[in-house]
């Protein structure tokens, strides 16, 4: 079977083992709604903090509310969507360390696929609908020139961005079949990076930023092309076609996540544990 | 009081369970000194453009920032510690099992959740801290006394942190799913301790009303110990007196939830 | 030489020279770690014939778990051939996958928050079931394993024996040629090994399907399987039929003799040794590879005898003195200085 054929059968098991996990979820339809509630809440709160401080202030680091309010929402919907969709690999540690690894690797399907499936948390939407609130108030709060190409560039930013989050999230749980008590070092990364990118760039010290630019290419989720849509200096004085990098540092991330998930899954599969 | 012994031992257990898990340990020392890192920067490009916000001069509010990180795992900020499994006890029924042990069932966690809170400050609180203290200015009291006031204070927060989840524990007697109890722990964590802004930066009136609640006994009460901000016996007084409330509080649901087991049957 | 030549065209299981080995670091000290190399798996070799039904036993730690999981595509061989209805399960893993079943008994490869069903209704898209087929089997299996109280009830509410039940249902939706199973009664009660017993040995004989089954409990390989493997450190110590285990296992059978009165212990040379006296009654232990009948005629010729029994050995004697024969480690310990 072909690199293809793989994604095809993976995504295919994903369809299948995330819609049991959803029919199994809508059962409970009343608990299910007040849990989204409750996680509008718990993610609703970041936002509220960032309120607070604009209470005080009217600029943070050069940026207004609305501008900052952009940048979340580009941050928390691209997370959301890495979250919900591939949020539950985070726990492969644990399935290695209780040995329930060995049943997946049993099955006619990608093990990626169906731990990246597992459990799906359909109450992650949580994040997702939150995310685009905020950024449907920044869009009507904003005050820019929206263009064609500005227009354009803000769903490829949110799918970018979900896929870099996810190729975060591939890696992490990579990092656990050697680790395997270490999902809080993929956190870091993770609600670390959603965290980071709420912030402007300008907030941060310069070796912070090149960090998330160069090594761990975040800023491309929205620092970046935020900069080209909201009319500023881009960080680190990068040049202009690098807001319309996103896809090309999207797959590249991918890239390097589907390696080190392969070689943590060959690891697993030569050391057994 | 033979009990003595017996609560100390169980929280010698609480403490060394946590210790054996180092790679846990490093992983989370990791992530904290992560998120210091991105909300000294906020607080950083804040103080500028307010300085002296809700009192703080920068060096305060850098301070606040990793003392926050400090503490986060050692209070159960948005939960973690012993309700999780104490949740699952009353879930399953085994909670029924604990409540006929010749041992207080509060205490009986009590004393486990602080020898974890205790391993969580040396192993997960010292070394962001330290961290932050090196590569960022902070402000730090040259005092002995004031340092040992701090401690009790940090003592007392775990008491109170305690409290707090002892409460929320106990709810899973009368709710059926835990999840929405979680959840309203740890957005009142996150937010009425001053994890994500400092109680003294909120606008007014909240920011008077949320310096009253029990949360602010776990971090704003150390930090400003901590920082000459508060006068230590004040500060004790008040942490105290929220401990014996809360604690108070969870004695009369346990009873409560007590007559319920017994009445059920499990 | 080809070793694949001599292989039986029959063969399903074809395992030549497989090797396993490990490295496990362990801590010695504060910053100290011990780097010992562990063969797991020793240059084993079998072939298993299709319908066949074979027990592999031995010690824990003896390399049970990880000739399965090397079977099953889990882990990579270190060395050597490995075939499994002619596919290579490390390097054709999901494709081997649609015609094996496996089963942990330690572990349950169903889900554990959801109603049995739904792992089935799971299972019958994820191997792509023809709907006939899949209704057929889940009818027979649901009767056969008793199931039907079962299938809306969440997994995690299940007893041992259920879920083991539900367990082995769930590797079978397929029609797997081939069925592993991993201690399938450790822990159940004796009426639940009873009715797994008794449906194995109905899959075995009417189906034809192939099993390889691992246990700790000799019982399931008395009542199961006509061929067994022993394995231990790695090696395989025996291969063959139930009965032949004793010879092998070079165990001792005993004389029982009633003689007319009581006596010191029969005096036989190198024959045979009086290991119990109880007045006119005396307990000889003699090799089992040895037959009886020159000891009893010659006891017979010396002795007053009046009535006289052969006692066989019990299997578990026979298997706990294979492995005490064979107590010395196979282990190359390395020196790893300084930390990981």
């Amino acid at each position: 079977m072909g690199e293809g054929g793989r994604l095809v059968e993976g995504l295919r098991a994903y369809r299948l083992i995330a819609g049991m996990w959803i029919r199994s979820t809508l059962a409970y339809r009343v608990s299910f709604v007040l849990t989204v509630v409750g996680g509008l809440l718990v993610t609703g709160l970041d936002f509220v903090a960032i309120l607070l401080m604009f209470s005080q202030v009217d600029v943070l680091g050069g940026y207004t509310l609305p501008e900052v309010a952009f940048l979340y929402g580009l941050s928390a919907t691209s997370f959301g969507l890495a979250d919900l969709s591939i949020g539950s690999a985070g726990r492969l540690g644990s399935r290695v360390r209780d040995g329930t690894l060995d049943t997946l690797l049993v099955r006619p399907a990608p093990v990626l696929a169906q731990v990246a499936a597992d459990r799906f948390a359909l109450r992650r939407v949580a994040r997702l609908i939150q995310g685009t609130l905020v950024l449907g108030y920044a869009w009507v709060a904003l005050d820019v020139d929206w263009t064609p190409v500005k227009v354009a560039l803000v769903p490829v930013m949110l799918v970018c961005g979900g896929l870099i989050f996810a190729a975060v999230f591939v890696a992490g749980a990579a990092f656990q079949f050697v680790a395997q008590d270490a999902s809080e070092v993929q956190a870091a990364f993770t609600y670390g990076g959603q965290t980071l990118l709420q912030y402007p760039p300008t907030v941060f010290g310069t070796e912070l930023v090149r960090g998330v630019t160069f090594v761990l290419p975040l800023a491309f989720v929205n620092w970046v092309p935020a900069a080209y849509v909201l009319g500023r200096p881009y960080p680190l004085g990068l040049p202009e076609w690098a807001a319309f990098a996103p896809p090309l540092v999207a797959v590249a991330c991918c890239a390097v996540a589907g390696s080190a998930w392969r070689a943590g899954l060959r690891t697993y599969r030569s050391t057994g544990s | 009081m033979g009990s003595a012994r017996l609560y100390a031992t169980v929280a010698a257990g609480g403490f060394r369970r946590y210790a054996t898990y180092r790679v846990a340990t490093a992983a989370g020392v990791f992530t904290n000194t992560v998120f210091g890192l991105i909300l000294v920067y906020t607080y950083l490009a804040l103080w500028d453009e307010r300085p002296h916000l809700g009192g703080y001069d920068q060096a305060q509010a850098v301070t606040y920032v990793w003392l926050g990180q400090a503490l986060f795992a050692t209070l159960a900020i948005q939960g973690g510690g012993f309700e999780t499994e104490l949740m699952e006890r009353i879930r399953t029924g085994e909670v029924a099992i604990d409540l006929y042990r010749p041992a207080d069932l509060q205490a009986w966690w009590l004393a486990g959740d602080l020898g974890r809170a205790l391993f969580q400050l040396l192993g997960r609180g010292v070394l962001p801290f330290v961290f932050g203290a090196l590569f960022f200015p902070t402000a730090l009291p040259h005092d002995p006394v004031i340092w040992a006031a701090f401690a009790v204070t940090i003592g007392l927060a775990m008491v109170v942190s305690f409290g707090i989840r002892f409460l929320v524990a106990l709810s899973g007697f009368w709710l059926m799913d835990g999840t929405g109890a979680v959840q309203v722990l740890m957005v009142t964590g996150m937010f009425f301790s001053g994890m994500a802004l400092p109680l003294n930066a909120f606008p007014q009136p909240l920011g008077d009303i949320v310096t009253l609640l029990p949360w602010s006994a776990l971090l704003q009460m150390p930090a400003d110990v901590l920082m000459g901000r508060t006068d230590p016996l004040f500060a004790f007084v008040f942490q105290a007196g929220w401990a014996v409330v809360l604690l108070a509080v969870g004695r009369l649901v346990q009873g409560a939830a007590t007559r319920r087991v017994v009445v059920q049957g499990g | 030489m080809s070793e694949g030549a001599t292989v039986p065209e029959s063969a399903f299981i074809e395992v030549d020279r497989v090797e396993k080995v490990f490295d496990v670091r362990r801590r010695t000290g504060f910053l100290q770690r011990e780097l010992r190399r562990v063969r797991a798996v020793d240059a084993i070799s079998f072939t298993v014939a299709r319908g066949e039904m074979v027990g592999y036993i031995g010690p824990n730690g003896a390399g049970k778990s990880t000739t399965i999981k090397m079977l099953t595509g889990i882990l990579t061989p270190s060395g050597g051939r490995l075939r499994v209805a002619g596919i290579d399960p490390s390097r054709e893993r999901t494709r081997l996958a649609h015609r094996i079943g496996v089963v942990f008994g330690q572990r349950t490869t169903l889900w554990w928050d959801l109603p049995l069903i739904d792992s089935y209704r799971l299972m019958h898209r994820m191997y792509r079931i023809p709907d006939g087929r899949y209704r057929e089997n889940l009818d027979r299996l649901v009767e056969l394993l008793d199931l039907s109280a079962l299938l809306e009830v969440p997994v995690r509410q299940l007893s041992l024996g259920q879920r083991m039940r539900g367990d082995i249902a769930a590797a079978l939706l397929h029609d797997p040629e081939v069925l592993y199973l991993d201690e399938p009664t450790i822990g159940l009660d004796v009426v639940s090994k009873a009715r797994v017993r008794e449906f194995l040995r109905e899959l075995n004989t009417e189906r034809g399907t192939t099993v390889l089954l691992t246990t700790h409990d000799l019982q399931d390989i008395e009542q199961l399987c006509s061929r067994v493997m022993v394995i231990d450190h790695g090696r395989l110590v025996y291969d063959g039929a139930l009965a032949g285990l004793h010879e092998a296992g070079e165990s001792e059978r005993t004389l029982v003799v009633d003689l007319e009165r009581e006596l010191p212990p029969v005096e036989v040379g190198e024959a045979a040794r009086v290991v119990k006296v109880d007045g006119p009654r005396q307990w000889l232990a003699f090799p089992a590879s040895e037959s009886a009948a020159p000891l009893v005629a010659r006891i017979a010729a010396e002795y007053p005898l009046v009535d006289l029994s052969v006692r066989e050995p019990d299997i578990e004697a026979v298997i706990a003195r294979m492995y005490q024969d064979r107590e010395t480690a196979r282990e190359t310990v390395v020196q790893a200085p300084g930390n990981s």
